[in-house]
């Protein structure tokens, strides 16, 4: 079981809007064939030296471009605004969210997600106003890494990605998937195709601005790349609900005497 | 643990709740005689996130608010045995003035770093959701909700034999593994001077 998931090489790098998504189905399905993912344990880096050159670049881009750009964005546009732009943006990200709750046979956060798309589509103005949240149905975000997960992958190698930061073998070929398989930008008409993806941007520099301190302190720390490794795999792993044997930790709580 | 004896029926609870554990350790000795249960480790942690939802949303200027972060931090954590756990092997050198030096100035350290992502916390709201028990400690796990986000997990880790707590988990990353990085990488690069170190926390 362990084997066939292994054998699987997930190629991030490789260009994915020229096949068709019934080909990548049958790849998924392939994947899914293998029940159980092993624990990833601990925090193996075999692509290190590449990760932190992408990790430098990365930093670079935002230097550059990302953060003076974030500035302009909050500082222009009021938070309300700023808000409101966000909430239509995941709003219009929740089909994708749906599609992938259906895939992991998630039927409670399925029917969850589209009640609550529904709501906000019409009560909350085409998305502009999150009004589920405030009768309970609050958000439940998922993705497709997670779907490759409940499928049995492995979680890969851990990678950092242009633009999109640390990820895992995994998680990039999910980011891939639900970026090409919006069904919303499918279903949309041609000229608002590009709305969400717009509005997605627009929301990613809204949590640059609103969380700069936090990133900011990621650059000045000491090994700001060591930290982002250790955060992301610990987050994702609780997130996707993957216990992890950590022997570091318990031996620190054992080990206290008042 | 220590209390602020203002209330008399806790006061008296505690004495009889001494006498109580006297009769236990004669009948197990060796056993830690003053571990508290799960409801009193979720009624602490209780009371730290009134106090932190009160911080967050009290307008207070972001300096007062890392101060009144900081006392909380001192009276409900283990902030020495953080800070040791943090310093990891390199502190086992470390002579005892250096230890309580660098707690000293490891929890103003952590009152700054985490103390001032509070303004992107206004608005919010702090939940206790319920406790698990692990083999000495408990684990409490309380919600954290802002406006327009998904709520996020922090798990207070609360030993037994106390009730302070020993680390917050936020969303699965334990700030004593990962200062214990940080603060591992900090000691590198001043060429493990901990004195080099302990300044440089204490100017901020």
């Amino acid at each position: 079981m362990y084997d066939c998931c292994q054998d699987k090489d997930i190629n991030v790098t490789k260009p994915f809007s020229k096949i068709s998504p019934a080909l990548a189905g049958l790849v998924l399905v392939a994947l899914g064939a293998c029940a159980q993912a092993p624990a990833p344990t601990g925090y193996d880096d075999p692509h290190e030296v590449q990760n932190r050159r992408t990790h430098g670049a990365n930093i670079d881009l935002d230097r550059a471009l990302v953060s003076p750009a974030s500035t302009a964005y909050g500082e222009v546009l009021p938070r309300e605004v700023r808000d409101t732009i966000s909430v239509f943006s995941d709003n219009a990200g929740l089909p994708g969210v749906v599609a992938n709750n259906i895939l992991q046979g998630n039927v409670e956060d399925a029917v969850h997600n589209t009640v609550r798309f529904l709501f906000n589509s019409t009560f909350g103005l085409l998305g502009l106003f999150d009004v589920a949240t405030d009768i309970g149905l609050e958000e439940r975000d998922s993705d497709f890494g997670e779907t490759l997960h409940v499928w049995g992958a492995p979680e890969g190698d851990y990678v950092v990605l242009p633009f999109f930061g640390p990820s895992t073998e995994r998680d990039g070929f999910g980011i891939l998937v639900d970026f090409v398989l919006n069904p919303l930008s499918l279903a949309l008409p041609t000229e608002v195709k590009h709305l969400p993806k717009a509005t997605w941007v627009l929301s990613k520099f809204g949590d640059r601005y609103t969380f700069g301190d936090t990133i900011e302190e990621f650059y000045n720390s000491e090994d700001g790349y060591e930290l982002m490794r250790l955060y992301y795999l610990d987050s994702r792993r609780y997130e996707l609900g993957i216990e992890v044997e950590d022997n570091e930790l318990e031996d620190i709580y054992d080990a206290y005497d008042g | 643990m220590r209390m602020t004896g203002n209330d008399t029926s806790l006061t008296r609870r505690a004495v009889l709740g001494g006498l109580a554990g006297l009769g236990l350790v004669a009948l197990l000795p060796g056993r830690a005689w003053a571990a508290i249960s799960a409801s009193k480790a979720e009624s602490l942690i209780g009371q730290v996130v009134s106090d932190i939802n009160g911080i967050i949303n009290s307008g207070a200027s972001e300096a007062v608010m890392i101060k009144r972060f900081e006392g909380v931090f001192a009276k409900y954590a283990a902030v020495s045995y953080i800070a040791q756990s943090a310093l990891g092997v390199d502190g086992r050198s470390a002579s005892a003035a250096q230890k309580r030096e660098f707690t000293k100035a490891f929890q103003g350290y952590i009152a700054q770093r985490y103390g001032s992502r509070f303004r992107e916390f206004q608005g919010g709201r702090i939940d206790v959701v319920g406790t698990s028990e692990g083999k000495n400690v408990y684990e409490v796990l309380t919600q954290t909700t802002l406006k327009g986000k998904s709520p996020f997990d922090v798990i207070f880790i609360v030993a037994k034999r106390d009730g302070k707590f020993i680390d917050m988990v936020v969303e699965g990353i334990s700030i004593v593994k990962s200062e214990r990085k940080e603060i591992g990488a900090m000691l590198d690069r001043r060429g493990g001077d901990l004195n080099k170190l302990i300044a440089d926390l204490k100017a901020g």
